[in-house]
C-alpha cells in the first residue's frame, strides 16, 4: 500500500496513535436534508438555483467523494456543511446539531490553499490548531503534520516561496491540526504531481484510519473516489428553472474494504459508470 | 536615503525596473548620488554669496547659519526648539495614527461604520489645516493640546484613508479562511486583516509623519513660544534671516530623518510580504 518512493514521507506501519497527536476527537454523523442553495442573480431577475433538495447522510468516519463537473456546486455543498455559507432552504446538522456559523467541529482544506502569505508553513499550520492548544504540544504537532505530509524542509519558508503542490499540503496540513469530526477537503489533491497525489491519498487514509473523522471529499478524479471513499455521491449541474430535480444525480457505493487495489478489476464498471454521469464516454465492452 | 526626493512624497515600492537598477549601483553609489544635489546646493550657494551675487541681509551664506547654529547652542536654545517641535510631532503623530488605525479598521471593515462616519470625516478631511487653529486656540489655549491636536488631525487623515480603503480590499478567501479556523473580531482584525493591510499602513503612517511636520509649523507659526516655527516666525520679526535658514535646513534634516526610519521599516516590512 505505501509506494516505493525515493523519499519515504510515510510513517509505515500505521502508528496506532494518531499520526497527528491529536487528541482524538472522534469521528461525527453529518446529516443534510433538502439542503438547496440560491445565490441573487442581478436585480429583477430569479435567483439563481446552484444546489437544490440535497439529503444525505453521512455515518460517523464514513468517507463520501463529491464528484460531478466543475460549477454543479461541489464547493458549495461544502461551505453549507463547514457553515461559512447558509443553506436557503434545508438544513444541515453535525452530531444532531444544526450547523450555524463557522463550526469549530469541521475543518477545512480549500480548494486554493489560502495560506497566510506573511507566515511560514509552520505558523500557517498552527493556525489550525484548535482553540486552547498548549503551545509545546501545538508545536510538536504541526512538526509532525508538515513531516507528514513530507514538508519539514520547508516549514520555515513562506507560501510565496513553495510550489503550489507544496502549498496545498501544508493546506491540507492545517485542516488536520483541527483533529475534526468533520474534515472538508475540497480537490486536496488537485495541484499534485501524479505520483505525491497518490502518496497523499495514501496518507489521507493513514490519518483516517488512526485518527478517525468524517470525511467529506471533492474531486474530479473518479479514480481518487474509488480508491478512497466508502460512497461517491455524484452531483449534476442544475439547469435554468426547468425540471427541479434534486443536485445528487446519484449515490454509489464503492465495493470493497481499503485499502483497495488501484487496477481491482471489479470497480472497472463502476469506474465506467460514474464517467458516464460526468458525461465522459468510455467506450466501455463489457 | 537617496531614493526618497522630497519628505512629503515618499513613493511606493519600486518598480522591477529601479528595483534591478538599484541592487547594481550599490548602497555606496546610491548615497553618493543622493547627496550630489545637495552638495551642488550648498556649493552655488556658498558660491552666490561669498561672490557678493545676494546682498547678506537677504541671503546670508552658509558660514553664517553655521555661526546661527552655533550661537543658538551656546545659548542652549537650539536643542530646545528642536527637542519641543520633535515632541510634538511624535506625539501627535502616535495619537492621530493610533486614532487613523482605530477609525480606519471600523469604517473599512463595518459597513454601518462606513455609511454613518465616512462622509462626515471626508467633509472634516477637506477643512485645510490652518482653518483649525484659532479654533484650537479658543478651546484648548496657546498650551501644548492645541498644537499636540492638530498635529493629530494631520497625522490622523492620512493613516484613516488608507487602511479603510486597504481593509475593503482584503483577499475576501483569506478571511474566510481564518473564519473557518475560527477566528472572529479583534482576533481576525490581528491575524488576518491587519498583516493584510500592513504594507498600506506603512505607507500610511509615512504620509502620515510627512503631515504632521506640515501640521507642527502651521501650529507653531502662528501660536507658540518654543520650537522650530516659533524660531522662524521670531527670526522673521527680528530680520534673522540666518535663523530663518537654520531653521528651513533643520526641519528638512528632521523630516528626512524620521521619513527615512519608517522607510527602513517598510522596507524590511516589504521583503517579508511580498
Ligand atoms: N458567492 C457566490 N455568488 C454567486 N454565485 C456563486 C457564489 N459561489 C458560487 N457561485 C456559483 O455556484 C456555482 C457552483 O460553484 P462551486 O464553486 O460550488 O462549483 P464547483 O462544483 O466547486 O466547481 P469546481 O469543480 O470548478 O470547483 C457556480 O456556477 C458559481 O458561479
Ligand atoms: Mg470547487
Amino acid at each position: 500500500m505505501v509506494l516505493p518512493t525515493e523519499q519515504t514521507a510515510l510513517p509505515s506501519p500505521v502508528p496506532t496513535t494518531s499520526p497527528g497527536g491529536g487528541r482524538g476527537t472522534s469521528a461525527l454523523p453529518v446529516r443534510l436534508d433538502g439542503v438547496a442553495r440560491a445565490f441573487p442573480a442581478g436585480r429583477g431577475s430569479t435567483p439563481r438555483t446552484v444546489l437544490a433538495g440535497v439529503d444525505l447522510e453521512v455515518a460517523p468516519g464514513e468517507i463520501v467523494a463529491v464528484l460531478g463537473p466543475s460549477g454543479c456546486g461541489k464547493s458549495t455543498l461544502l461551505r453549507q456543511v463547514s457553515g461559512l455559507d447558509a443553506p436557503t432552504a434545508g438544513r444541515v446538522t453535525v452530531d444532531g446539531t444544526p450547523v450555524a456559523g463557522a463550526d469549530p467541529r469541521t475543518a477545512v482544506a480549500f480548494q486554493e490553499p489560502r495560506l497566510l502569505p506573511w507566515r511560514t508553513l509552520t505558523q500557517n499550520v498552527a493556525l489550525g490548531l484548535p482553540a486552547g492548544t498548549p503551545r509545546p504540544a501545538g508545536r510538536e504537532r504541526v512538526a509532525r503534520l508538515l513531516d507528514l505530509v513530507g514538508l519539514s524542509g520547508a516549514a520555515e519558508l513562506r507560501p510565496r516561496q513553495v510550489s503550489g503542490g507544496m502549498a496545498q499540503r501544508a493546506s491540507l496540513a492545517r485542516a488536520l491540526a483541527r483533529d475534526p469530526g468533520v474534515l472538508l477537503l475540497d480537490e486536496p489533491f488537485g495541484a499534485l504531481d501524479a505520483l505525491t497525489r497518490l502518496r497523499m491519498q495514501d496518507l489521507l487514509l493513514d490519518v483516517h484510519a488512526a485518527q478517525p473523522a468524517t470525511v467529506l471529499l471533492v474531486t474530479h478524479d473518479v479514480e481518487e473516489a474509488l480508491y478512497l471513499a466508502d460512497r461517491v455521491v455524484l452531483l449534476r449541474t442544475l439547469g435554468q428553472g426547468a425540471a427541479p430535480a434534486g443536485s445528487v444525480a446519484r449515490v454509489v457505493e464503492v465495493p470493497g474494504a481499503r485499502p483497495r487495489d488501484r487496477a481491482a478489476r471489479d470497480l472497472a464498471e463502476l469506474r465506467a459508470e460514474l464517467l458516464d454521469g460526468l458525461g465522459v464516454p468510455t467506450h466501455h465492452d463489457r | 536615503m537617496s531614493d526618497r526626493a522630497a519628505v512629503t512624497a515618499p513613493s511606493g515600492p519600486a518598480g522591477p525596473a529601479t528595483a534591478a537598477g538599484r541592487a547594481r549601483l550599490g548602497r555606496a553609489g546610491r548615497v553618493a548620488l543622493g547627496l550630489l544635489v545637495p552638495v551642488a546646493l550648498l556649493g552655488a550657494w556658498w558660491g552666490t554669496t561669498a561672490a557678493g551675487l545676494v546682498p547678506p541681509y537677504q541671503l546670508p551664506g552658509p558660514v553664517a547659519v553655521w555661526d546661527a547654529a552655533v550661537d543658538l547652542v551656546e545659548r542652549g536654545q537650539l536643542w530646545h526648539h528642536v527637542a519641543i517641535s520633535t515632541q510634538r510631532v511624535l506625539v501627535g503623530f502616535a495619537v492621530g495614527a493610533a486614532a487613523g488605525l482605530a477609525v480606519g479598521a471600523l469604517v473599512g471593515l463595518s459597513r454601518l461604520g462606513d455609511l454613518l462616519l465616512a462622509p462626515t470625516l471626508g467633509a472634516i478631511r477637506a477643512v485645510p489645516s490652518l482653518a483649525w487653529v484659532p479654533l484650537l486656540i479658543l478651546w484648548l489655549k496657546i498650551g501644548e493640546e492645541s498644537k499636540i491636536t492638530l498635529i493629530a488631525i494631520g497625522a490622523f487623515f492620512p493613516v484613516y484613508t488608507t487602511v479603510a480603503a486597504a481593509l475593503r480590499h482584503v483577499d475576501p478567501h483569506l478571511v474566510e479562511a481564518g473564519r473557518a479556523f475560527g477566528l472572529r473580531g479583534l482576533r481576525l482584525l490581528s491575524v488576518v486583516q491587519l498583516p493584510a493591510v500592513l504594507p498600506s499602513l506603512v505607507a500610511g503612517l509615512r504620509l502620515a509623519l510627512a503631515q504632521a511636520w506640515l501640521f507642527l509649523v502651521a501650529a507653531e507659526l502662528i501660536a507658540s513660544s518654543m520650537g522650530l516655527g516659533f524660531l522662524l516666525t521670531d527670526s522673521q520679526q527680528n530680520g534673522r534671516v540666518d535663523r530663518i535658514l537654520l531653521a528651513i535646513v533643520l526641519l528638512a534634516l528632521l523630516g528626512k530623518v524620521t521619513d527615512a526610519l519608517i522607510g527602513l521599516a517598510e522596507r524590511r516590512l516589504l521583503r517579508r510580504w511580498a
